[in-house]
């Protein structure tokens, strides 16, 4: 009997995966399952292959796995795809019709068929009563198929429902973004569509009015990064989302940031690159892009969210944080995080501050005042007497233009000061595990949850797991943390490395048993099992 | 108020004595006196470039940006707070150049924004090679055989994209500009002013006199509201034209139009997100 259950859809783009994956997560959650949903798919609007796995279990999911327990192709001519995941025990069934597919997996659930008709006609609301009609009767007859699966055998289920899930969150990673991002009191978004980015922007924009946010899809990533400066500059907080070839145009307006002392946040959902790479798929290869952007020097922040709790978490910070220390902050996903589901338990809105830091000014005000942290008290014109004068010049103190050689020293030391206070606001690693260790394994950003479920899997207790979600400045202790093991594995995914690369740059010490992956796809549970049990 | 209100103190120009610069700097100031805008309330944005320095030199809140990124920041700023009063400012090659795709995209946008292009038809600051709006056969060390495109027309641009306020004048003609300045800033809308001025050190052929030569005032039967005869004013190549083209006061003016806006007319600065609304949001996404 199985109490984790992972399913399977295939089908070409175009026939309702999306639509199964959020009525079937809806619907699941609701009737008290915890569920993990993750897609991948082609960048094509009709055609090719497209798979959404969905996961069940009785207790909570937030990783993807490679095994496959039911396969339902809405297209048999796709199954291929799957071969690598399929083995003798999947179950497959085709079935074209993609509300029976919902159905027929509800039924496997046993779940209410009130549940299922009260989803399916949310779904459907602004739909004609006959098309409502005819989905409802697909989705009871995909019912009384998955009811047959159960009774006839052919697949054993036990999971366990709890009372509990029925009234947690179900979200996205580009939602979670996008609630981080209004908690953070956020109420700018300047961005030019990019996938997977684009479901902050959407996010922002359908919740724009409730919430009071400018939102302007610019003609170009150039101008959306000087919009967002703008807004800054003026009192507003704003945020670009973008991905690796449109932040790629923004450097140029990072550097901006950099030299006026503005804050900005940048969410940078990851997809494989160069160039325009694979559009829709993973992976964590713009560490060494966003780390480096920019010509000259300047400090600035990193966050990676593990999951849909930090996205949430570390998109809020990074508003205050940018905020306070004049800086451009960074929140790193990637296409994986932003297409995952999962139930979560609670978001905590109870101790979010939105921190202002900017200040009223008198008539003498000077925006880059000499202070001792690196952070002049920032005016915004029209509060006050002062006037606001910023300049991407090298600037004396009242921001203008300089060639007073002297005063470009102070003003670089002074800019450069700020990353004192960064190190200090640093996010410490969190290890999961005993602190008794003997084998580290050391992971950033969206590897986190197959990361920590292969350890539990593998039930070592020599093994730890130090997961970064801020990976710059680094925490002073990462290196203490490094020291202590006898082995250190990285898992990044990518092909060279680049958080190994940074953490030998930073504290000398070089990881040397590393696991990668860069086939566009994120890491499985099972694959972090075979890697590291290949190492130790 | 008056022009002295903007004088800064003790500055050190980096302008050539005799650029047609001085004369648009003392023409803002005029302009901007003449309808009261206490330097607090405005912010002039700018680019790269001789021009684009023009904010340093009164009184004023700025934003001196990147080459060719005058307008984005610009249109930032008004739609962060709508009660200040927003002028972006800097060259030929900064605005219809490096800038020429958000020249073209802040036109569509329509954000009640006043844009003064310095237009000389030539590089300065980088030493004399050709702008966009220099004139076949001009020729630089660059263009050793001479420029060979022809100019990019802003206002025929402006007028095509249905730009809501579409103006030129020159800088030989100190009150006209004011005119034309005062005219730009008052309009709800994005406002274009092309401001022709020489260059005395890097154009020798496009000086005080051929402006002068080779320019008219349109006539007042000229009106403004038939864009169709505004376009055929502004292709016009034999002498250029000066004043203002067209005007379209019925395009919906971006800041005024967002949903930000829609329940709530305060700066963005004075807002905080609604802890409630979140709430509800939450719950929302339990169901």
């Amino acid at each position: 009997m199985k109490n984790d259950v992972s399913i399977v859809l295939c089908g070409e783009a175009g026939q309702g995966l999306k639509t199964v994956e959020s009525v079937l997560t809806a619907i699941l959650k609701q009737d008290g399952y915890n569920v993990f949903a993750t897609k991948e798919y082609m960048s094509r609007v009709r055609g090719g292959v497209n798979t959404t796995s969905i996961r069940v279990s009785s207790g909570p999911v937030m990783a993807y796995v490679d095994k496959i327990d039911l396969l339902l192709s809405l297209n048999p001519s796709r199954t291929k795809h799957l071969e690598s995941r399929t083995t003798k025990e999947t179950v497959v069934i085709e079935e074209q019709n993609n509300m029976v597919a919902t159905g027929l997996v509800c039924g496997l659930f046993d779940v209410e068929l009130s549940i299922l008709n009260e989803q399916v006609k949310r779904h459907f609301s602004a739909k004609a009563e006959k098309v409502v009609h005819e989905n409802l009767e697909a989705a009871e007859k995909g019912h009384r198929k998955g009811r047959e699966l159960v009774s006839s055998k052919r697949i054993d289920v036990d999971v366990k429902k709890d009372d509990k899930v029925k009234g947690q969150l179900l979200l996205n990673g580009a939602d979670a973004v996008g609630l981080g991002a209004i908690a953070g009191g956020c109420n700018f978004i300047s961005a030019y569509p990019m996938s997977p980015s684009t479901g902050v922007l959407v996010f922002l924009s359908q919740h724009a009015r409730r919430f009071g946010i400018v939102t302007e899809q610019a003609e170009d990533e150039i101008s959306a990064m000087n919009m967002a400066l703008g807004a800054w500059y003026a009192g507003g907080r704003a945020l670009v989302s973008t991905s690796g070839g449109g932040f790629a145009l923004m450097t140029e307006g990072l550097s901006l940031a950099g030299m006026l002392e503005l804050p900005v946040v940048i969410h940078l959902a990851q997809r494989p690159g160069p160039a325009t790479g694979l559009p829709t798929r993973t992976e964590q290869g713009d560490l060494n892009l966003v780390l480096y952007a920019g010509h000259g020097e300047f400090p600035r922040a990193i966050f990676a969210p593990g999951d849909i709790e930090e996205a949430f978490y570390l998109t809020q910070n990074a508003f205050n944080l940018a905020d306070k220390y004049q800086v451009p902050v960074f929140v790193l996903t990637d296409q994986y995080l932003m297409d995952s589901y999962y139930n979560v338990a609670e978001l905590k809105t109870e101790g979010l501050k939105v921190e202002h830091c900017f200040i009223k000014t008198d008539q003498d005000y000077k925006r880059y005042a000499p202070a001792k942290n690196g952070v002049s008290p920032r005016g915004i014109p029209g509060h006050g007497e002062g006037l606001i004068c910023v300049d991407s010049d090298e600037h004396d103190p009242e921001g203008h233009i300089t060639e007073d050689l002297e005063q470009r020293d102070s003003l670089v030391h002074k800019r450069l000061k700020k990353l004192d206070g960064l190190i200090a606001a640093a996010l410490e690693p969190e290890l999961i595990g005993g602190k008794e260790y003997k084998i580290l394994v050391v992971g950033w950003g969206t590897t986190r949850q197959m990361i920590c479920e292969a350890l539990e899997r593998m039930g070592r207790k020599d093994i730890a797991f130090l997961c970064f979600s801020q990976v710059y400045p680094l925490h002073p202790k990462t290196l203490q943390y490094l020291n202590k093991a006898q082995k250190v594995i990285m898992i990044e995914n990518n092909a060279a490395s680049q958080f190994a690369g940074l953490i030998k740059l930073q504290t000398g010490f070089e990881i040397k048993d590393k696991i990668n992956k860069c086939n566009g796809l994120a890491f499985s549970v099972e694959e972090i099992i075979a890697g590291l049990e290949s190492i130790i | 108020m008056d022009k002295k209100d903007y004088d800064p103190g003790k500055i050190d120009i980096a302008w050539c004595p005799g650029c047609g610069n001085f004369g648009i700097l003392n023409a803002l100031k005029q302009a901007l006196a003449e309808l009261e805008i206490e330097p607090q309330n405005l912010v002039i944005v700018s680019g790269i470039g001789q021009a684009a320095k023009i904010p340093h030199y009164l009184k004023c809140n700025f934003f001196n940006g990147l080459h060719g990124r005058a307008l984005p920041p610009a249109t930032g700023i008004k739609a962060s707070n709508p009660g200040l009063v927003v002028i972006a400012e800097s060259g030929d090659g900064d605005m219809y150049g490096e800038g020429g795709n958000h020249f073209i995209h802040t036109i569509r946008r329509n954000p009640d924004i006043t844009c003064f292009v310095h237009n000389n038809m030539v590089y300065g600051l980088t030493k004399g090679q050709a702008s966009p709006t220099s004139q076949c056969g001009f020729k630089t060390p660059v263009q050793v055989e001479g420029v060979s495109e022809m100019p990019f027309n802003p206002i025929a641009m402006a007028i095509a994209q249905d730009a809501s306020f579409v103006a030129r004048t020159y800088i030989g003609n100190p009150e006209h500009t004011v005119e034309m300045m005062k005219k730009a800033i008052q309009h709800r809308g994005f406002a274009l002013v092309d401001i022709f001025q020489p260059c005395v050190s890097f154009n020798k052929v496009n000086t005080y006199a051929w402006f002068k030569e080779n320019t008219y005032f349109l006539e007042e039967t000229h009106d403004p509201c038939d864009r169709v005869a505004a376009f055929k004013r502004a292709i016009e190549t034999e002498k250029l034209p000066l004043g203002i083209f067209y005007v379209n006061p019925k395009k919906t003016i971006f800041e005024k139009n967002l949903s930000a806006y829609a329940e709530d007319n305060r700066p963005l600065f004075q807002r905080n997100p609604d802890k409630e609304h979140l709430l509800e949001l939450l719950t929302f996404k339990k169901a």
